[in-house]
């Protein structure tokens, strides 16, 4: 059994209560902090941590911390960020659901290391379960002297509220989670200034992802260095994936970061292999917005190495041969299961979720949307092909937040790798709208160059 | 400054900007839709794409929005480059994949910003072949037209109308590709500057409804350059016609006046130009026929002129015109035509400006004060883009933090994010709640005397110098002290008063305060709103009000009375009017449209209006601006007023003028009598400037149907009218560069066929105009150190259960009467009524629409109540000179009894 650091007590009964809680050593972490550490020494454990944001950048939890601005006179604010909305990814819905008082117990940790007075729990709107679990779980640890005034007589007060979401995908991009935050249309702002510096209500701000903030109890229980010593080379710590698609057992695991792709398919421990003793066709290994892999390329790196369950191991061959750990939505596809449907079917998630403020992704996430919709239903023509290329390349990059990103690459990387999927849709219509291309023959590990498309 | 690299060319720019002002000032054409001058960047639309390097060796370099991008020195970009060409194309075909097929029957076509910038990118294939998406458009009132199906979402409507100007009614809804911009539901636009959404929407999804009903393309308008006639700011205006029938109203950039943005009174309130009522024919009354030609008129005229003749000028002539009234009359025989009241408060305004206490602000200037005090104005209805400056002055205050985070001014995302719901300290005291108090930081609804005595205390606090207030309640000791430590820490004050609530002791408060403090360089703005388009101008003739009391005693028995464009019993008593015009045997009216005061003429000329006529106007800051005539009109009758008084001043001396006389000498010989126009000739240029030995077009280059359009009537071309009046022509032949700015007849230039091409006219993005912005300023000072003004502090407001005190509340539609001549606008214009607050209310035991008798004077209105709670005890508020509430003499007095 590889070593778990937040679900660690998952399984023991009435864990979501504080009492259960505490008694199984919850809290230590706030007397700890609170009591023997400043602010900047917790800051410091977890700069030493190397723990990387949860969300899907991938961002170190210490380095951004240390960015917050920390002007006279102004409040700061810490943000948790789960607005979790992301097609296969569902690890925070699980943590919130059964161990709430670990987010609770990070939020505090974490509101002291950052001076905040106030912190938010930005929950999806569509969590209406989870909010009403986590509002308990604060009364909970408000009775238990763990918030409000004065916590365990330190002088540190903090006030936590639960905020649901504005019910929009978008509002999980922290900057117009924070629009919606402040009561507004949540809209992505431009970046520059980051929330660091203008954040909510225009003061210093960090947000962070459920897993991240829940992921400094045992960083602070344990040390920094402690913790580092979990997983592989800069992916350090344990990492929630939500796995799911055609795999005999889905679900939310636990693991230590380094672990081999192959094992978490296959082992029994993990997913138990495909379901009804099919082949894997794909894999989408980070939640629906990165890159999808074909089996080979997701099991083995081009050079042939074992790919791990890490940010640097899954990234290997960029977007070449590469994909991202993303927000730990694995999303396993067995030979059964259409590509060009698939991505039209996240086209259309992200069509319907652009926030409609920036041309590329307004525009450009329907009109792709609307290709592979005409490509599934054996309307395509070849020429479109290169032009979900071409409008995709387009996007990506070139919008002011990361969903014209998240919108792009599933397509780009679909057609990349299984580019005679997409041509079997045009050459064989009607055929496709009766059976599966299959298996196909995208073995290919590292497909040539594609044309570049005229402008 | 900095130095960039353009495509490896280096060139010297202003630091602090951004790479797309950058380059738009230098010339170069970069497509662009939710950047505006006026209001920043956010960055959102991508249009404006460039590729930036690192340095002189990066060669991959990455698409960047130049908007987004501040200039600093050493910065290397790419504006021809392949990939940034390509997106820039792209976004166009973006945006291209749900707009319409419509530009020919669009009324935005040929003015098009997005035709423009699809032009100028070059996209002309499109790739997208589905079905567009559609939408139900809005009824959004008599003044705009919506259709939602041409919006390419550049979210400029929204920042305009709820960031800007501070509408509630306009939002975006829904999202991705089916985001909609416009009301929760049907309804009029509530925000008085609605119209400019048509200038300020790059394609036809917000158009002039007006124009709408006698619709022309912007390249068939003749234009002209002209000063808005409806209020004392004058903005500066551009305005069409064709077919002799004047047709739109555009804003036309002046960045001292008013920028980029107009009012709707100013923009929708042209259409009494083609009234049906107005007089077509100089009229006789005891003539059969009446209505006759030039000799008839003459011939009746010439014995009239040679007895006793008195003038009467007008706040709403030009210059030109009551100074050739002057001429014809006599010095001595020129009276304005200004209520009483009106008059002693433009006196004590003039003294103030003379003396050189105070800086006298243009609306540009008001928008960088950082403590606003407004006493007894409601800007928005009485001076409306004041109030949209003031609102900037206030809700730029608190950018100056951004400075210390490094967020550059022109990042208005990032700013409005920053500064949230702080906003500057402002201060209004005024009887009833305005729209600017939702930005206030104090407001006092108290009665206009309160309202001097609070200013008053507030200047003695400043400087206990000025004369103390006595009987001073404590909580208004209090609020005057408040309001002087905000100002007294002000870097930058600003003091906002006017003519509105008829009280002069208010304007002297107001000027008091201004004069306490600061001096030299420390002056604090005083901004004054005054009643009409020339009151200033008018006021500085320094004639005496024919409602004088004294006037009276010289006019004595005139043999003849020249009115000169003013409706007399509008601004008074009936009783009051009648008496003077019965003292004369000849009544001789000029003016452009029929009313009460013709009606008692003996003759009637017809005029032409500020779009038949060429003149000189002084706004509320002393700025001396010119208008210019924008056709000739088919009637030879409507000839401008300046002309038939210069003629008339012949006929009597039996004179000719060896050549004509043109408004340029007029205002020559009005600086050479009055020194204090000194300056006033060099805002009206001379009949013969030519640039390159040419006039200056009124039409563009594109003028079509020249040869055809009155093919009707004679199939040979007429000859096209000749204008010897002013350096522009009636045609399209004439000099094509760059105009001296007060000339601009229209903004337009290659590739930028819409009014986004005002940039090219700009020395820099957002600055002056090239040679400099129109208008010359007049006041230069000649009183200094006399404080007079500032006695004569009001006794203390006591409610008279008897008498009431009247408050005259202006409207933005319907308080001014040309304007409410245009059906939109008198669509638009409130019902009369007498405002009473609640208690008031009980007393008299009536309640909201229950009707009153008003006893004014001896004169019953019956008007239905409206409760404002907020109204101070015993004053009762009617809405300022609406056409049915004319002829009150204010300040007044009255009784309020249940009908």
């Amino acid at each position: 059994m590889a070593r778990k650091l937040l679900l660690e007590h998952i399984n023991v009964p009435g864990i979501h209560t504080f009492d259960v809680y505490r008694k199984q050593g919850g809290y230590r972490s706030v007397e700890k902090a609170l009591k023997s550490m400043s602010p900047d020494d917790v800051v410091e454990e977890v700069k030493k941590s190397g723990l990387r944001g949860r969300g899907g950048a991938g961002f170190p939890t210490g380095m951004k911390w240390s960015f917050l601005a920390k002007p006279e006179g102004k409040a700061r604010y810490l943000v948790c960020n789960a607005d979790e909305s992301e097609p296969g990814t569902f690890k925070d819905r699980y943590l919130m659901t059964y161990i709430p008082h670990a987010l609770i117990e990070g939020m505090i940790v974490s509101s002291f290391a950052l001076g905040a007075k106030t912190s938010y729990i930005y929950v999806r709107g569509e969590m209406m379960p989870q909010i009403r679990i986590l509002e308990k779980a604060i009364d909970e640890a408000k009775n238990a002297g763990f918030l409000g005034k004065n916590i365990l007589g330190s002088g540190y007060d903090l006030e936590l509220y639960v905020q649901p979401g504005g019910g929009a995908y978008i509002c999980g991009e922290e900057t117009a989670l924070i629009e919606s935050l402040e009561g507004k249309r949540g809209n992505p702002r431009i970046k520059p200034p980051f929330p660091a510096i203008s954040g909510v209500w225009g003061c210093p701000t960090v947000v962070n992802n459920v897993e991240s903030i829940a992921a400094v109890v045992p960083i602070i229980n344990d040390g920094g260095d402690e913790y580092a010593k979990v997983g592989i080379g800069r992916s350090t710590g344990t990492k929630l994936i939500s796995a799911s698609g055609n795999l005999n057992k889905p679900g939310v695991y636990e693991i230590e970061l380094g672990l081999p792709v192959e094992e978490f398919i296959y082992s029994d421990e993990y997913c138990g292999g495909i379901a009804n003793g099919k082949r894997l066709k794909a894999v989408v290994a980070g939640g629906s917005s990165v890159p999808i892999l074909p089996a080979n390329l997701v099991l083995k790196t081009v050079s042939g190495e074992s790919r791990l369950m890490s940010y640097e191991s899954l990234a290997e061959g960029g977007f070449q041969s590469g994909s991202m750990m993303g927000s730990g939505g694995f999303i396993a596809f067995d030979e059964d299961q259409c590509i060009v449907r698939n991505t039209w079917n996240f086209s259309r998630f992200y069509h319907h979720e652009s926030c409609g403020q920036c041309s590329p992704c307004r525009e450009g996430t329907g009109w792709m949307e609307k290709v592979l919709h005409r490509l599934e239903y054996g309307h395509g023509k070849m020429s479109d092909i290169d032009l979900l290329v071409d409008v995709s390349k387009k996007i990506e990059g070139n919008t002011i937040c990361p969903l014209g990103d998240a919108a792009a690459w599933p397509v780009a990387s679909a057609i990349r790798h299984f580019r005679d999927e997409f041509e079997w849709h045009v050459s064989n219509p009607k055929e496709a709208m009766e059976r599966n291309y299959g298996i196909g023959n995208y073995a290919d590990p590292l497909p040539a160059n594609e044309v570049p498309v005229a402008n | 400054m900095a130095v960039i690299y353009i495509d490896n060319v280096p060139y010297e720019v202003k630091a602090g900007k951004n790479l797309l002002e950058a380059c738009l000032s230098l010339g170069f054409d970069l497509p662009y839709f939710c950047w505006h001058p006026a209001m920043g960047s956010v960055g959102a639309c991508r249009q404006c794409a460039v590729k930036l390097f690192k340095d002189d060796q990066d060669t991959k370099g990455r698409l960047v929005m130049s908007c987004m991008e501040s200039v600093r020195d050493n910065l290397y970009c790419s504006i021809e480059d392949t990939t940034a060409k390509a997106f820039r194309s792209q976004v166009i075909e973006w945006l291209m994949t749900n707009h319409p097929h419509d530009c020919a029957v669009c009324d935005e076509g040929g003015s098009c910003h997005l035709q423009d910038m699809t032009v100028m990118t070059g996209h002309a294939y499109r790739r997208f072949n589905y079905k567009k998406r559609t939408y139900n458009n809005q009824y959004l009132g008599p003044l705009i037209n919506h259709e939602m199906n041409r919006c390419i979402q550049c979210y400029r409507c929204v920042r305009f109308y709820k960031d800007y100007a501070g509408g509630k009614d306009l939002d975006v809804f829904a999202a991705h590709n089916n985001v909609y911009f416009g009301r929760a539901t049907d309804g009029v636009l509530e925000n008085e500057f609605s119209g400019n959404l048509a200038e300020v929407c790059p394609t036809g999804v917000f158009t002039d409804k007006t124009l709408k009903e006698h619709y022309t393309r912007k390249w068939d308008l003749t234009m002209a350059p002209s000063i808005c006639q409806h209020c004392s700011l004058g903005c500066n205006i551009i305005a069409g016609e064709r077919y002799g029938e004047l047709r739109q109203i555009t804003n036309r950039y002046n960045g001292d006046v008013n920028g980029y943005f107009i009012c709707d009174r100013g923009r929708f309130g042209y259409e009494y130009v083609n009234s049906l009522n107005r007089i077509q024919h100089p009229l006789i009354r005891s003539h059969v026929p009446e209505a006759v030609n030039r000799e008839t008129l003459f011939d009746h005229l010439k014995p009239l002129l040679s007895g006793k003749v008195i003038g009467v000028g007008s706040p709403r002539a030009s210059l030109e015109s009551n100074f050739a009234l002057r001429q014809l009359v006599g010095e001595n025989q020129f009276f304005s035509g200004v209520p009483e009241t009106t008059a002693e408060m433009m006196e004590i305004i003039l003294s103030v400006f003379n003396t050189g206490d105070v800086r006298i602000p243009s609306m540009k200037e008001t928008e960088e004060a950082d403590v606003v005090l407004i006493l007894g104005e409601d800007l928005n209805n009485s001076a409306p883009r004041l109030a949209l400056s003031v609102r900037q002055a206030v809700r730029n205050n608190p950018v100056e933090v951004a400075n210390t985070i490094n967020i550059p001014a022109w990042h208005d995302a990032a700013l409005r994010e920053l500064v949230q719901s702080e906003k500057g300290d402002c201060f209004i005291a005024y009887p009833v709640i305005t729209k600017l108090d939702e930005l206030a930081s104090g407001t006092y609804y108290i009665s206009p005397d309160e309202i001097a005595r609070l200013g008053y205390a507030i200047a003695n606090f400043l400087d206990p110098q000025a004369s103390a207030v006595p009987d001073l309640q404590g909580n208004m000791q209090g609020h005057a002290v408040l309001i002087g430590n905000s100002l007294q820490k002000a870097k930058n004050p600003l003091i906002v008063t006017g003519v509105s609530l008829q009280n002069p002791s208010i304007i002297k408060a107001a000027a008091a305060i201004a004069a306490a403090l600061g001096e030299g360089d420390r002056k604090a703005m005083l901004a004054v709103v005054v009643p009409d388009c020339n009151s200033m101008g008018l006021a500085m003739m320094n004639a005496p009000s024919i409602l004088n009391s004294t006037a009276l005693s010289t006019i004595g028995s005139p043999d003849t009375l020249i009115i000169l464009e003013n409706d007399l019993f509008s601004i008074s008593q009936e009783a009051q009017i009648s008496e003077i015009l019965d003292r004369s045997t000849n009544i001789i009216v000029l003016d452009h449209l029929h009313n009460p005061t013709s009606a008692r003429a003996d003759i009637v000329i017809p005029v032409g209006t500020f779009s038949e006529a060429d003149g000189t106007l002084v706004n509320n800051e002393g700025r001396a601006q010119a208008y210019f005539q924008v056709y000739m009109p088919k009637n030879e009758n409507l000839r401008e007023s300046w002309r038939w008084l210069s003629d008339l001043k012949n006929l009597r001396d039996g004179t000719t003028d060896a050549n004509n006389v043109t408004p340029h000498d007029l205002i020559r010989q009005l600086a050479d009598k009055m020194p204090q126009f000194t300056g006033a000739d060099q805002a009206m240029p001379t009949a013969d400037l030519r640039i390159k030995d040419q006039k200056i077009p009124r039409e563009p280059h594109r003028y079509s149907g020249r040869t055809a359009m009155n093919a009707n009537l004679d199939v040979s071309e007429p000859k096209p009218p000749s204008d010897p009046d002013t350096p522009l022509s009636f045609t399209m032949e004439g000099y094509k560069g760059l105009q001296p700015a007060p000339l601009n007849s229209f903004f337009w230039s290659p590739g930028w066929n819409s009014n986004q091409s005002v940039h090219k006219y700009q020395m820099e993005v957002g600055g002056a105009l090239y040679g400099g912005n129109p208008g010359v300023r007049l006041f230069n000072h000649i009183n200094p150190g006399d404080r007079s003004y500032m006695n004569g502090i009001p006794p203390r407001f006591k409610p008279d259960k008897e008498n009431w005190e009247m408050l005259p509340l202006p409207h933005l539609f319907g308080s001014e009467a040309l304007s409410s001549l245009s059906k939109g606008i008198a669509e638009l214009s409130p019902q009369p009524y007498v405002a009473i607050n609640s208690m008031d209310a009980e007393s008299l035991n009536v309640d909201e629409g229950s009707i009153l008798q008003v006893i004014i004077e001896g004169v019953q209105y019956e008007l239905p109540v409206k409760i404002k709670p907020e109204l101070p005890a015993r004053t009762a508020g009617l809405p300022y000179n609406l056409q049915e509430l004319t002829g009150i003499k204010w300040p007044a007095h009255g009784q309020l009894v249940k009908g």
